[in-house]
């Protein structure tokens, strides 16, 4: 199921003195099964982009589509959207509330109005997908460690089964193990199901190995779009806009500025340390 | 959402009631209220609504955003007025099923909006002018006197300025657990009074929870920079009365002056 943005304007304070232009003509198509990173600048606008996907923030202007059908339509069911759309914000786990973990995945799918036992086996199955183990189902989602709690409330986002699956800087504040943790399941998820993944961050790192698809927002607006290679090639632009490429693309460019002939367009350090490789005539 | 509450608002402007001392905006604040309370003729109110004017336009603040603290106090508003027409005994104007209506009800009815309206709006140029810092600043080196009757002035203005700090901070807390739990399908807005508070619980567990963990944040830093209460702390920025300061309180007195002895000369 598709989504499409045309023309989406978004504007903060609008009668104040200081009215902030937070979206500026977006237009994007998100077409089913990509995996797309937005990356971005603190105040570029990407997370009041991905608000705009289920409906949580209208657009000042703009048309928003999911599936062909304009989600401001006045009759439009928001709730099916949200649960098709599901959308992990920014620190998550502040958003965990019920006694034990389990209650708390329940309560996504039980908000559905599904029966009893289809809400219990979404929640165990989200949980695994996770990686969350069933010894930590009763505990409190308060006891756990911060890398836990993150996936918690993933999980009470994969629970709803979502077809579009938002992560709003899944990674922030985490070690570089945690990190890493949550990608790989987030990719893993992905290939497993089929189902279209967003992925928010700001760091060009993060998202290089995994997406097909990158959107770089500056000041609201989109500035390139993307398959990672090509975006990477723009990587002093992105540099005076305060994001930089991946390390290994500045080595790749240093190493033919140094007369040794390897592609630039390479993303992640295994494709890297090949090409140099083949480069070099040696194996890795 | 939450973030449409204007309760207490700072509105930026270059304007000179910004940049008044919080102190005299404090005074011009409690006379302007006293006043409203001394006039009881058309002439004062009169007065009192140019000199409002005077500082709104003085201030720069438009003026869409004094009126928009009124919706507030709209249901208030109404309620005093119904309550003064039909319940003020007095000579009869006319008589509605088994209400009547009393000119001297009229007349309480219609002072007492002026007042509430030119009440709320008197304090809101204070507040849209001076920034809560600012202000619990001024009202610190205003009861510093009472440091002698051993009250912890400084702790109280401390407590207000963090507790007016807070503010924004939870309700865009509370914004983005909202909209978190909204993508979790959680619904806010249907359903009785009962299954309404039910339905707050997912928001309230994680704002306390967060607010909890904010003031544990504050005071460890509080602690790191070594704060250890009033005693012998200095200011970056002073509160030092300027020329214009002295201005304002002779413009306050010629004010609340001026109104009352026309007001008793006149009629």
């Amino acid at each position: 199921m598709p989504i499409v943005l045309e023309h989406v304007n978004y504007i903060y304070g609008q009668d104040t003195s200081l009215p902030v232009y937070a979206l500026q003509d977006i237009n994007l198509v998100i077409p089913d099964g990509q995996f797309i990173g937005i990356i971005g600048h603190t105040g570029s606008g990407k997370s009041t982009l991905v608000q705009h996907l289920n409906g949580l923030i209208r657009a000042t202007s703009g048309r928003v589509l999911f599936n062909d059908q304009d989600i401001y339509a006045k009759d439009y069911n928001m709730r099916q959207l949200r649960s098709n759309v599901g959308l992990v914000f920014q620190y998550p786990e502040h958003q965990l509330f019920e006694t034990d973990v389990f209650t708390d995945v329940c309560f996504g799918p039980k908000n559905l109005g599904l029966d009893k036992q289809e809400v219990e086996l979404r929640a165990i199955d989200a949980l695994r997908k996770v990686g969350i183990s069933e010894e930590y189902f009763k505990q409190s989602p308060f006891e756990l460690s911060g890398g836990q709690k993150r996936r918690v409330a993933i999980a009470g986002v994969l629970a709803m089964k979502p077809q579009v699956l938002v992560l709003d800087e899944p990674t922030a504040g985490l070690d570089p193990r945690g990190r890493e943790e949550i990608l790989n399941q987030i990719a893993v998820l992905q290939k497993e199901t089929g189902m279209t993944v967003i992925l928010v961050s700001h760091s060009m790192e993060d998202v290089a190995a995994y997406v097909d698809r990158i959107i770089v927002m500056n000041h609201g607006k989109v500035m390139y779009d993307d398959v990672p290679a090509k975006v990477f090639s723009h990587y002093q632009e992105l540099e005076q806009v305060g994001l930089a490429a991946p390390q290994v693309t500045y080595i790749m460019h240093k190493l033919r500025e140094k007369g040794l002939f390897v592609r630039d367009d390479v993303t992640t350090i295994s494709e890297a340390a090949e090409e140099i490789a083949r480069c070099l005539e040696i194996s890795p | 959402m939450l973030r449409d509450i204007t309760i207490g608002q700072y509105y930026q402007a270059e304007s000179i009631i910004h940049k008044l001392d919080p102190r005299v905006k404090l005074a011009g604040t409690i006379v302007f209220i006293v006043s409203l309370f001394l006039y009881d003729n058309l002439f004062g109110y009169l007065w009192a609504a140019a000199f409002l004017g005077f500082v709104i336009k003085a201030s720069k603040v438009p003026f869409k955003f004094m009126v928009k603290g009124m919706k507030a106090i709209l249901f208030l508003l109404l309620l005093t007025v119904i309550f003064n027409l039909f319940l003020t005994p007095g000579e009869p104007l006319f008589t509605l099923w088994k209400l009547t209506v009393t000119k001297e009800g009229v007349k309480t009815a219609v002072l007492l909006v002026i007042r509430l309206v030119f009440l709320i709006i008197g304090s809101s140029v204070m507040t849209l002018t001076t920034t809560p810092n600012n202000l619990t600043d001024g009202m610190e080196k205003a009861m510093g006197p009472l440091k002698i009757l051993h009250l912890p002035v400084h702790e109280v203005a401390m407590m207000m300025s963090i507790a007016l700090r807070f503010i924004p901070i939870l309700l865009e807390e509370a914004d983005k657990i909202m909209k978190a739990q909204i993508a979790r399908g959680a619904d806010f807005e249907s359903g009785n009074l009962i299954k309404k508070a039910r339905a707050m619980v997912p928001l309230l567990v994680p704002l306390f929870i967060s607010a909890f963990r904010r003031a544990n944040d504050l005071a460890m830093a509080m602690e790191a920079r070594c704060y250890r209460g009033g005693a012998g702390r200095t200011k970056m920025k002073p509160l030092i009365y300027q020329k214009r300061d002295g201005m304002a309180y002779l413009i306050l007195l010629f004010y609340l002056a001026a109104g009352i002895l026309v007001g008793k000369v006149l009629l």
